[in-house]
């Protein structure tokens, strides 16, 4: 028990790094910030790990320690402690965010050896871990909150960190006001839930909610769509997702930890964190449950047509965190979890893959100048093939047990319209399965297309310091299954575990299906995966560019290019038929319109609303004194007048 | 014919006034004796009157008295408020110290005069009649029209000093109007016996709504209530950069104090009326300062419009009319008057000789070629943005959080939505500090002298410390809280 | 016989003139002694409404404006000696540097 009143020590290890590297990094030799850095982050890990393992040996419905730091903010109508509290839900993320963080920082050694600013990144990273620590370990929505924002303002600056390109500070800027925009929910669904509850600790909230509000009601509802809206947010859903693919803009390991394993997984937290509110508001549930199967089907489909690696995988995070939500939506919160752990293993494993690539050509992020990897980075290849495998959900690989949950709760749900969720979602997997094996043979097989020559000499396999944590991700991608398992019972690993965090007073108690449909739902889902790596394979593997150069031998080999040729003829028709149609509408309708229109337009349109405001009511400021003076004395006579026609007797 | 009664005079409740206007008096003699190389030391000379009357405030603190014949009270309220002040006066001492070296201005008169304001806000804040109340404003309004003016070869400062001289005495005789009846309805300038009268309900209740109207008006204008507000902009950009600090901190905390002070003592019973006034006020106020400072140009002039905005978001804890409200306005004060002065110490740095260089353009690059005052900066103005765990974040919080207790749900939302707004202004700064375009005009480099580091550090303090352990001076507050 | 009324009411009719005067007048100097007129139809207010009520306060607090009125006047006139050595005017509409 002493260990878990010491859980403090694994946030404030970071803080201290990122204090000492943010304040004297420019002092300290380059060896002396790597070591702060990652020491810090690594024996906030081991602890953390010490910590897991001390609540695991406890009885399972004991496992909640709170230890209260200091008071913050008192009054006798109100009290918020600062505190830290460690429960089954805040040890998984805890342990997440330290793992993924530490292999992350290693990693971030090598791609970032050669930059310059290099105590400055690692001060904004360490100052990230501790923020994301703050977020999952707080004992109340302030801290939550301020962990929230914490993040939020990390991430600004990680993603500005090439501050030297517009683009990268505009794409921070991005980040940041559309965040506030979703925290401007946030901080008013926290705001009501004082009023209701007088408090803002997670231990006076979540046991009485159901006492306190009646469920579905305008109170409950209200509360839980305007911390929606926080998540949103955040975890870059419809409609406030544009600023992730534009994050992208930032060094790639910390797309990684930021806006793939950890931060954007906050609103999938606090969903769940919630669940005690989120169970008693039906409405609420629907809306998150169909905010998260479209964000999940559309991003897939955004994701077909991007040839920057960076920006498809951010599409494919957004859909990702679609499912998340979806489960979310239908009270599935284990499998909600269990797919932000997945996720986090396979898709870190991408993005550094994607940044190891991204590093050995020299900055290249166009998949049209890839190709042909597979040999010269054998090691980023095979964990990159393993990590998309678990993406597209073919069996054995983490990924497709956290995503055949989300599919089973879908299809078994008992939300109105829960098969509508299952096919989408079911669409989406197909999708992504395609678009994810585009990347990759656009990536790894074939020539190298790049008629660089300075890339082309110097492709090579990135250091080991690089390398390894692909290969533990890569491992943990595959084992990560695992606490799913059992798969068919009811209960397993994860879900005994976290069985007490989620209340299941007004939960939808989820039913025992048969055990053949689920197997058949089961082949389905491998089915729409194998068929999207097929499509995929087709277009991109069997490459009609090598054909074409088969065409200038003579011989026999031009009747194999005749064949080729005609395929490549039904590939046209095909192409006209089926491919551009989508292609074109994932390019112009979808991407073009919706989301640089639409959302964008919809956040910029506010803004510039504001913008031409602001410019129309400045010319009321003149610079003359009498008008000044004009204006004081209307607003006297409105004062009065108010006072008299509006309040008077 | 009355009886004279000679009034209990009681020079120990005003210790920390006579401290500084002596020390103002002194000021100007020393002004005249000092050699020119050695006029730095006035500036010491004005803080360690400041610091003097601190100490006696801070004595202070725990017990309520009256003097001078129900005039003038000393109660934590008044003792929290001059505190607030003379933090207010103290930085802005330390930021004035090289501004007035390289402006070549006189340094007696200016610190002496920077006292006087002082003096005049501590009667505001200690006056429980509206005689009391009403000198102090015009001791703080005629030292600050001087003030603004202060750099008097600039045209800016004389049109930013003659605006705000015009404007002020203008809105001087409103108040006056107002005080007046008032007098006329119920017979007394005394806070008591105002609220008195009006609660037995013989006061004439037209001449009080008049009254009490053009007094919202003649305090709305000192706190630049809209639309009570149009001079804050000009002035705040024409007068000299640590007089801006100075106006924005004080003067406002002084105004507010006396605002309610007059409307919780004098007018509680017609509560049911003005709060409904100050919810008016207090959405105007914070939309149009923040809508206005979206497309500013210069700096100081955002500033302006951004602590319009902020008057407005103090207004939300005046219509509560509780303890809670009025104690969420003193720690908001305390807050704004550590980041606000803060972020002028910075602007004054940048801006140079003849404060040429205050638009946005002239911060391009600042984080880079000073990280250190790029990092302040960009803490205060997170602070000012209200971004956790920055004071302003919780002042903000504290504020909301009072008016939701009155239910004044629509209040709250719009004030977060004004919350957001006002996001895209302060970090259009911090971006442009962040951008690298090569300026093409070499310019001098930024002079840190130590009292300006001090004033930062100082500030830096207040916007963190206060975001991180607030807790004992929300307790401080609360004790100060003039609602029981 | 002269009421209350009356005097309230020509106070009334000093201040809103003032007033007027304020909005409409483009020399400083004038615009100042308009400032003053308002703050002497205050006076007249004070004065009638201490002799109505019989009490001092009144008397007193028009002593007070009448030091205030003063002192404004003196850093008034400062303020536009100043501007004048800038700017050669006393227009008070060509005070326009700063705006928007």
């Amino acid at each position: 028990m002493t260990g878990l009143k010491l859980i403090w020590i694994v946030p404030i290890l970071p803080l201290l790094g990122a204090i000492t590297n943010g304040l004297i990094g420019k002092l300290l030799s380059k060896r002396a910030v790597t070591f702060v850095a990652l020491g810090s982050t690594g024996f906030s890990a081991l602890f953390a790990l010490f910590a897991f393992i001390e609540l695991l040996s406890l009885d399972p419905s004991s496992r909640i320690s709170e230890s209260i730091l200091f008071t913050w903010i008192e009054s006798d109508k109100f009290i918020a402690e600062a505190g830290i509290q460690i429960d089954p839900l805040s040890g998984v993320f805890m342990l997440i965010v330290t793992g993924v963080g530490f292999l992350i920082h290693i990693y971030s050694v090598g791609y970032m050896g050669h930059e310059d600013g290099y105590s400055r990144y690692f001060a904004y990273l360490n100052l990230f871990m501790f923020s994301m620590l703050l977020l999952v370990l707080g004992n109340n929505f302030l801290i939550m909150f301020i962990g929230w924002e914490g993040v939020g303002l990390c991430s600004y600056l990680l993603i500005g960190y090439y501050y030297d390109k517009n683009s990268a500070v505009d794409a921070g800027k991005k980040a940041f006001v559309v965040n506030r925009i979703g925290d401007f929910g946030f901080i008013l669904a926290i705001m009501w839930i004082f009023w209701t509850f007088g408090s803002i600790d997670y231990t006076s909230v979540f046991p009485v909610a159901h006492e306190v509000l009646p469920i579905g009601g305008f109170t409950v509802t209200g509360i839980t769509l305007l911390l929606f809206i926080g998540a949103t947010g955040k975890s870059a859903q419809i409609p406030l997702y544009t600023w992730l693919p534009d994050a992208m803009e930032g060094p790639t390991p910390v797309s990684a930890l930021i806006h793939a394993a950890t931060m954007v997984t906050a609103g999938v937290y606090m969903v769940a964190r919630c669940n005690a509110l989120f169970n008693i508001a039906p409405t609420s549930m629907i809306v998150v449950a169909s905010i998260g199967a479209i964000t999940a089907l559309f991003a897939a489909t955004m994701g077909l047509y991007q040839y920057d690696i960076k920006r498809v995988l951010a599409y494919s995070t957004v859909s990702q965190l679609g499912y998340m939500f979806l489960a979310c939506g239908l009270g599935a919160y284990v499998a909600a979890v269990f797919h932000v752990i997945t996720h986090a293993f396979f898709k870190a494993c991408l993005f550094l893959g994607s940044g190891s690539v991204i590093h050995g050509l020299s900055g290249e992020q166009d998949m049209r100048q890839m190709g042909g990897l597979k040999k010269l980075m054998p090691l980023t290849h095979i964990t990159f093939l393993i990590s998309t495998l678990a993406i597209a959900g073919i069996p054995v690989f983490a990924g497709f047990f956290s995503k055949d949950e989300i599919l089973l709760s879908a299809f078994f749900g008992e939300t109105q319209g829960h098969l509508i969720y299952w096919a989408l979602a079911t669409t989406a997997a197909a999708v992504t399965s395609f678009y994810m094996f585009r990347l990759y043979y656009l990536t790894f097989s074939g020539v190298l297309r790049s008629t660089d020559q300075h890339v082309r000499d110097h492709v090579h396999e990135s250091p080991p310091v690089m390398t390894a944590p692909l290969a533990i991700l890569a491992g943990l991608a595959i084992l990560g299954g695992l606490l799913g398992l059992p798969i068919i019972k009811d209960a397993h690993i994860l879900k005994s575990f976290l069985a007490p965090v989620f209340s299941t007073r007004g939960a939808i108690e989820q039913p025992h299906p048969p055990m053949q449909i689920e197997f058949l739902l089961m082949a389905v889902s491998v089915g729409v995966a194998v068929i999207g790596i097929m499509v995929a394979r087709y277009f991109y593997y069997t490459n009609p560019e090598s054909a074409k150069k088969l065409a200038k031998k003579e011989g026999w080999i031009k009747i194999v290019y005749r064949t080729i040729q005609n395929k490549y003829y039904v590939d046209e028709i095909y192409d006209a038929i089926f491919v551009k149609p989508i292609f074109l509408a994932s390019r112009d309708l979808l991407w073009r319109i919706f989301d640089m229109k639409v959302i964008d337009g919809l956040v910029n349109g506010i803004a510039n609303f504001f913008y031409k405001l602001s410019q129309t009511i400045r010319k009321t400021q003149t610079g003359f004194v009498r008008n000044y003076a004009m204006i004081m004395v209307l607003g006297v006579v409105a004062v009065i007048s108010v006072w008299f026609i509006v309040l008077g007797d | 014919m009355k009886q004279l009664v000679i009034p209990d005079v009681s020079l120990g409740a005003v210790g920390p006034e006579i401290v500084l206007v002596v020390t103002a008096i002194l000021l100007l003699l020393l002004e005249v004796f000092t050699a020119r190389k050695e006029k730095g030391y006035l500036a010491y000379t004005a803080l360690g009157g400041v610091l003097l009357a601190s100490a006696m405030t801070a004595n202070m603190n725990g017990y309520t008295e009256m003097n001078f014949s129900g005039m003038y009270v000393v109660d934590n309220f008044a003792s929290f408020f001059k505190l607030v002040c003379l933090l207010g006066t103290g930085m802005t001492i330390l930021v004035s110290v090289t501004y007035t070296i390289n402006e070549g201005i006189s340094n007696g008169e200016y610190y002496a005069l920077l006292l006087f304001a002082t003096s005049g806000m501590f009667f505001m804040i200690s006056g429980s009649d509206m005689v009391t109340i009403f000198m102090g404003l015009e001791v703080m309004s005629i030292s600050l029209y001087a003030l603004a003016g202060y750099t008097r070869n600039r045209e800016k400062s004389n049109e930013a000093a003659l605006k705000y001289f015009v404007l002020g005495a203008l809105a001087s005789a409103f108040l006056l109007y107002g005080i007046a009846l008032i007098y006329g309805a119920t017979g007394s300038t005394k806070l008591a016996i105002i609220g008195d009268s009006l609660r037995t309900g013989i006061a004439n209740y037209h001449l009080i709504i008049i009254g009490a109207a053009l007094l919202v008006v003649g305090f709305g204008f000192k706190i630049s209530a809209v639309p009570f507000h149009m001079w804050a902009p000009d002035v705040y950009q024409g007068a000299p950069a640590p007089v801006t600090a100075f106006m924005s901190s004080g003067p406002k905390a002084a105004t507010f104090a006396a605002f309610l002070r007059v409307f919780n003592e004098a007018l509680p019973s017609m509560q049911a009326d003005w709060w409904q006034i100050f919810w008016i006020l207090s959405v105007m106020t914070m939309t149009v300062g923040n809508i206005m400072a979206l497309r500013q140009t210069d700096v100081k002039r955002m500033l302006a419009y951004s602590s319009i905005a902020h008057a407005g978001y103090i207004l939300m804890g005046f219509t509560t009319g509780d303890w809670f409200g009025v104690s969420a306005i003193l720690f908001y004060m305390l807050v704004y008057t550590f980041m606000n002065i803060g972020v002028f110490a910075v602007v004054t740095i940048v801006a140079r000789k003849n404060e040429e260089k205050t638009t946005f353009e002239d911060y391009t690059g600042l984080g880079y070629k000073h990280p250190i005052i790029g990092v302040t900066l960009v803490v205060l103005l997170f602070s000012l943005i209200g971004i956790p765990p920055t004071a302003g974040f919780v002042g903000k919080f504290y504020i909301f959080m009072s008016a939701l207790q009155q239910g004044y749900v629509w209040l709250v939302i719009i004030a977060v939505v004004n919350s957001v707004i006002s996001v895209f202004y302060y970090l259009r700064l911090t971006i442009v500090m962040y951008m690298t375009e090569e300026t093409t005009e070499a310019l001098p480099s930024l002079s840190l002298s130590p009292s300006l580091v001090t004033a930062l550090i100082i500030s830096i303090y207040g916007s963190l410390w206060l975001g991180v352990m607030p807790s004992s001076y929300i307790t401080f507050a609360q004790a100060a809280s003039l609602i029981p | 016989m002269l009421t209350v009324n009356h005097y309230l009411a020509l106070s009334g009719i000093l201040f809103v003139i003032g007033t007027v005067g304020v909005l409409s007048k483009r020399n400083i100097i004038v615009v100042m002694m308009c400032i003053e007129l308002m703050l002497n139809a205050v006076n007249l207010t004070f004065i009638t409404f201490a002799n109505y009520l019989n009490d001092m306060t009144g008397h007193l607090f028009v002593f007070m404006v009448m030091a205030v009125a003063g002192a404004e006047a003196v850093v008034g006139l400062a303020i536009v000696v100043a501007l004048f050595r800038n700017r050669e005017t006393l227009n008070i509409d060509k005070l326009n540097i700063l705006k928007n």
